[in-house]
């Protein structure tokens, strides 16, 4: 079985709030975002995906809410705060810079 | 500030948080599966890959939770953890907490008595304004007050809102059963409001009360209310018939009411200056009590005091020469006797406490020593340096705890016990000692002994482990590395426990030697076989004459002189050993007199009180029964009062008289007597003088040829044949009256309870130091083995073990030694006839705790010998 590329460390959170900017979504919404939106290359193992939300329930960046999908199933549903947003803002600078940081070295190097 | 409540909601309502996050999984799940079915596998692949997918859904929760919990489980988690390794090591477990447990109970104990004593304020309205207020002169620092001096020092001072006077008094109680002595006080009127307390039944005295011919008014204690009126309400009003006048009683004190100058006190009336004492201004009989103005400092109200007393030694020269005058808070008075010994014994169990720890956390860093591996597999395993930490803090926690609970219980044992081993008339003088307990005070200190224990022993293996040799705690070859860290280490704690131990021992040998020689103080006479009975009173003695007096006491004598076993009996004042004070002013009729205040202890005895005590007479005659029946014309006086006034003279024959010439105060003096004690077995003798006067209160001695102690209830028996109405009180022997007194009682507890400590302390420190010396022996099995087999001797073995022993126990001796020296000097007031760098007391102490040592270290010294070479090279 061929090695899926592993997330980068800290990019999870970014990753779940950013897929939480269009709507709110559940749990396995989120992971199936993030699946198809990176065409299949990255995978949220649960493992990390569940922890990861509390996390950022206990910071304040989302809030979650109990609804029903549209096959009348109970799901809880994680919305973006205004403080997610701008952490996301704050994160997304971060990484753009690091990235660049990282793109200067690997080409000049 | 979200993020905490919402961790504090989870605590509680964790199962709900379980529950969201099942349903969140299920439904992940079934999502999982459903998308996997569309994906074309079948039902049973898609179950299974949706497994697969989810993974562990324990670790997952697990996750979460460590995600938001707070580390509650974890916590939890290393408790059971480290109850699991002590209950691995069971020995270890039961010394540490025993060994723990004992230190914590002896500083809680002793703490218990300071709280109540030192700490806690006196149980009166703003305690720290009042100051007692006394006299002083050359030889007594704290004297009595005159009455009308006082009246005087209440009219012209400035500094204090009331000034009041108390003494103490016996009343002759009759009863249904007889007459009665019961201690009571004479105050004036206006003392209870100066305490600030007031009466829960019936009424305070009112001002003028104390007037001399104001009413005879009396106020009970909440006991005596309680033990003779059992505790009815219609008791005020009612009269008590006292010696030969009824008083009425007018008020009951609370229950909380306590003075401990007059602890034992059940009848407080109202002082009445009509006769006697009161009328003299030269008479001192009363101590004062007062509450200092608002803004007005003990130094000022003191400087105002002697100011007072100055004007008024101008005024009357003749009675108040030399008399000064004394402010010191009330507190002081009360507790400043016992203040140093308590301090120097809660210094002691701290010590021994100190050493407790320091012994445990040796015992952690040898089994932290043998965990190194455990330690480094945890690391290696990802446990952070956090949770380690953690871990360690639990295990000395779960200790703490342990020992902590049961010192606490034990404490609470201590503390009866040796408030049980108070005398009964001493602990009607620490009535400070009633709210004794666990109180908050108390757990608030054991609370902090307990977290300071917790942070030493959660440190102490942490310093032990240098974390970037963890690694190498994998490999095997690291032991001798560890065995130079644990020696440098460990070995420094050793020193600091027999250091301490040597001052602990330092302590309890200078109290012991001081014990000693107080209890071989020399009396003047032969204290065995002295039966005793401390006071006697003759009904109405006061209204009797000379004569009267004279023929009841002569039949008291005859009576109990004839008992079986009884060979002689006398009659005294005021019983030897007791006190030194009712002192006199006297002149010498054979020198000029220039009105100085020649004081010396005056004592009325009965003719043959000197050859029933086995006194020695240095020169002249003891009393006849002839000197007593003519009025005091002679005089005894002791050795010291001749050597101070007759230095080059011989004393018989001399004249003496009273300061103030009264003609029949002219008396000779026909003998010189060796020094009896009077006063207590640690104050010097007084000049002291001595008449044939018969006073119709006494105290008895008999000589006996028997067990002392059995002839006392004929004693009494004999003298209710002379009257039934004669009240007996204090019947005792003179061995358990010395043995039972306040300075041999506070000298001996001290000299015990250190003597305990300290002996707990060399225990500690023997096996402390024993227990490095054999873990360095097991640890350098193999140096020794490689040694033998290269040919050294076993004597060379023996040296090599017993010398870092010595090392170690040279070096603990010699810091204790040093430490020793400074605390001996701090507690040089508790020391009688011994100095505080006694050298022979140092060196019997370095002495067995060398012995001491080398008993703890020829142990495992013996086994190292006995390695076999062979063996200890295998056994690598």
């Amino acid at each position: 079985m061929a090695k899926k590329p592993e997330l980068l460390p800290g990019t999870l959170d970014l990753m779940i709030l950013k897929t939480l900017t269009r709507a709110p979504l559940h749990g396995y919404g989120i992971a199936l975002a993030i699946k198809q939106l990176s065409d299949d290359v990255l995978t949220v193992e649960e493992g990390s995906l569940y922890p990861a939300l509390q996390r950022l329930l206990l910071q304040g960046w989302v809030k979650a809410e109990w609804k029903m999908t549209e096959t009348n199933r109970r799901a809880r549903y994680y919305t973006l705060t205004v403080a997610g947003r701008k952490q996301l803002g704050i994160e997304l600078t971060q990484f753009e810079q690091m990235i660049a940081a990282i793109g200067r070295v690997l080409q000049n190097a | 500030m979200a993020g905490l409540l919402q961790k504090i909601e989870l605590l509680f309502r964790r199962k709900k948080f379980d529950d969201e996050l099942a349903e969140e999984m299920s439904f992940h799940y079934e999502e999982a599966r459903k998308q996997l079915r569309e994906n074309g596998l079948s039902a049973e692949e898609a179950k299974y890959a949706a497994q697969r997918q989810l993974g562990n859904a324990t670790r997952l929760k697990e996750r979460s939770h460590e995600m938001v919990g707070f580390r509650f489980e974890t916590v939890l988690q290393d408790v059971r953890y480290a109850l699991r390794q002590l209950g691995k090591s069971p020995g270890f477990a039961a010394t540490a907490i025993l060994i723990l447990a004992l230190g914590i109970c002896a500083s809680i104990a002793i703490f218990a008595f300071v709280d109540a004593a030192l700490i806690k304020p006196l149980p009166y309205s703003n305690p720290d304004r009042l100051v007692d207020v006394t006299e002083s002169v050359p030889m007594i620092p704290h004297a009595n007050l005159s009455y009308l001096d006082y009246l005087d020092w209440k009219k012209l001072n400035t500094v204090f809102s009331s000034l009041d006077v108390y003494t103490g008094n016996s009343f002759m109680l009759r009863t249904q059963s007889g007459t009665e002595l019961v201690p009571g006080a004479s105050v004036s009127a206006g003392f209870f409001r100066t305490l600030g307390v007031a009466p829960i039944l019936g009424r305070d005295f009112y001002d003028g009360e104390d007037s001399p011919h104001g009413p005879n008014s009396v106020i009970l204690t909440y006991a005596a209310w309680q033990k003779r009126f059992g505790g009815r309400k219609d008791v005020i009003g009612q009269t008590v018939t006292m010696g030969g006048d009824a008083d009425t009683i007018v008020g009951v004190l609370p229950r909380s009411f306590q003075f401990a100058p007059r602890g034992n006190a059940e009848f407080w009336e109202a002082i009445h200056a009509k006769e006697g004492c009161e009328l003299r201004r030269s008479c001192h009989n009363l101590t004062g009590v007062a509450r200092l103005k608002d803004g007005v400092t003990v130094e000022a109200a003191r400087a105002n005091i002697v100011l007072i007393a100055q004007q008024l030694e101008k005024q009357y020269p003749d009675s108040n020469r030399g008399q000064g005058g004394v402010v010191e808070p009330l507190s002081e008075a009360i507790i400043g006797d016992v203040r140093p010994i308590l301090l120097v014994l809660l210094a002691g169990a701290g010590l021994l406490l100190l050493i407790a720890c320091v012994n445990v956390s040796s015992l952690l860093l040898v089994r932290s020593e043998s965990r190194r591996r455990e330690m480094a597999v945890r690391s290696a395993l990802g446990a952070s340096r956090a949770r380690l930490i953690c871990q360690f803090t639990t295990e000395g926690l779960v200790l703490v705890m342990a020992g902590g609970s049961l010192g606490l219980g034990l404490a609470g044992s201590a503390m009866q016990l040796l408030t049980r081993l108070i005398p009964t008339d001493m602990l009607a003088g620490m009535p400070y000692l009633q709210g004794l307990g666990l109180n908050l005070h108390v757990l608030l200190f054991a609370a902090v002994l307990s977290l300071f224990a917790v942070v030493l022993f959660s440190l102490t293996p942490l310093v032990r482990l240098p974390w970037n040799e963890i690694r190498d705690g994998l490999s095997n070859g690291s032991r001798a590395a560890s065995g130079t860290i644990w020696r440098r280490f460990g070995s420094n704690l050793v020193v600091v426990e027999l250091g301490l131990a040597m001052v602990l021992l330092v302590g309890a040998g200078l109290l012991g030697k001081s014990l000693y020689r107080l209890l071989h103080v020399d009396l003047g006479f032969q204290p065995d076989h002295l039966a005793t009975v401390e006071s006697v009173a003759i009904p109405n003695g006061r209204s009797k004459n000379n004569d009267q007096v004279l023929a009841i006491r002569r039949q008291i004598i005859s009576r109990v002189s004839s008992l079986p076993g009884v060979k002689s009996v006398a009659l005294a004042m005021q019983l030897p050993v007791s006190f030194n004070g009712n002192t006199e002013w006297i002149r010498f009729l054979d020198r000029p007199y220039h009105g100085e205040h020649n004081e010396v202890n005056q004592r009325d005895i009965s003719p043959a009180f000197f050859s029933t005590l086995k006194a020695k007479l240095a020169r002249g005659r003891y009393f006849t029964e002839a000197d007593e029946a003519e009025h005091p014309r002679v005089c005894i006086i002791n050795q010291t009062l001749a050597k101070q006034y007759f230095p080059d003279k011989d004393p018989i024959g001399s004249k003496i008289a009273h300061f103030d010439m009264a003609p029949d105060s002219i008396m000779e003096i026909v003998g010189v007597v060796e020094d009896v004690r009077e006063g207590s077995l640690d104050s010097p003798s007084w000049p002291t003088i001595y008449y044939p006067e018969p006073d119709p209160y006494f105290a008895l001695i008999a000589r006996t040829s028997q067990d002392e102690q059995s002839v006392l209830p004929s004693i009494v028996a004999a003298i209710h044949e002379v009257d039934p109405a004669i009240p007996v009180r204090g019947e005792s022997t003179m061995d358990a009256d010395i043995n039972g007194s306040e300075t041999a009682y506070l000298h001996r507890s001290t000299a015990w309870l250190v003597g305990g400590f300290a002996a707990m302390a060399l225990l500690l420190g023997v096996i402390g130091l024993y227990g490095v010396i054999a873990f360095s022996v097991s640890q350098r099995t193999r140096e020794i083995g490689v040694r033998m087999a290269l040919g050294a001797q076993r004597r060379s073995v023996y040296q090599l073990v017993l010398s870092e022993a010595g090392y170690l126990a040279a070096f603990g001796i010699i810091a204790g030694l040093l430490c020793s020296l400074a605390t001996a000097t701090l507690m040089r007031k508790l020391l009688f006839g011994v100095r505080s760098w006694d050298i022979s007391t140092l060196l019997a102490v370095a002495a067995l705790l060398a012995a001491a040592a080398l008993l703890a270290s020829y142990l495992p010294a013996r086994r190292a010998a006995s390695v076999n070479p062979t063996e200890a090279l295998r056994a690598e």
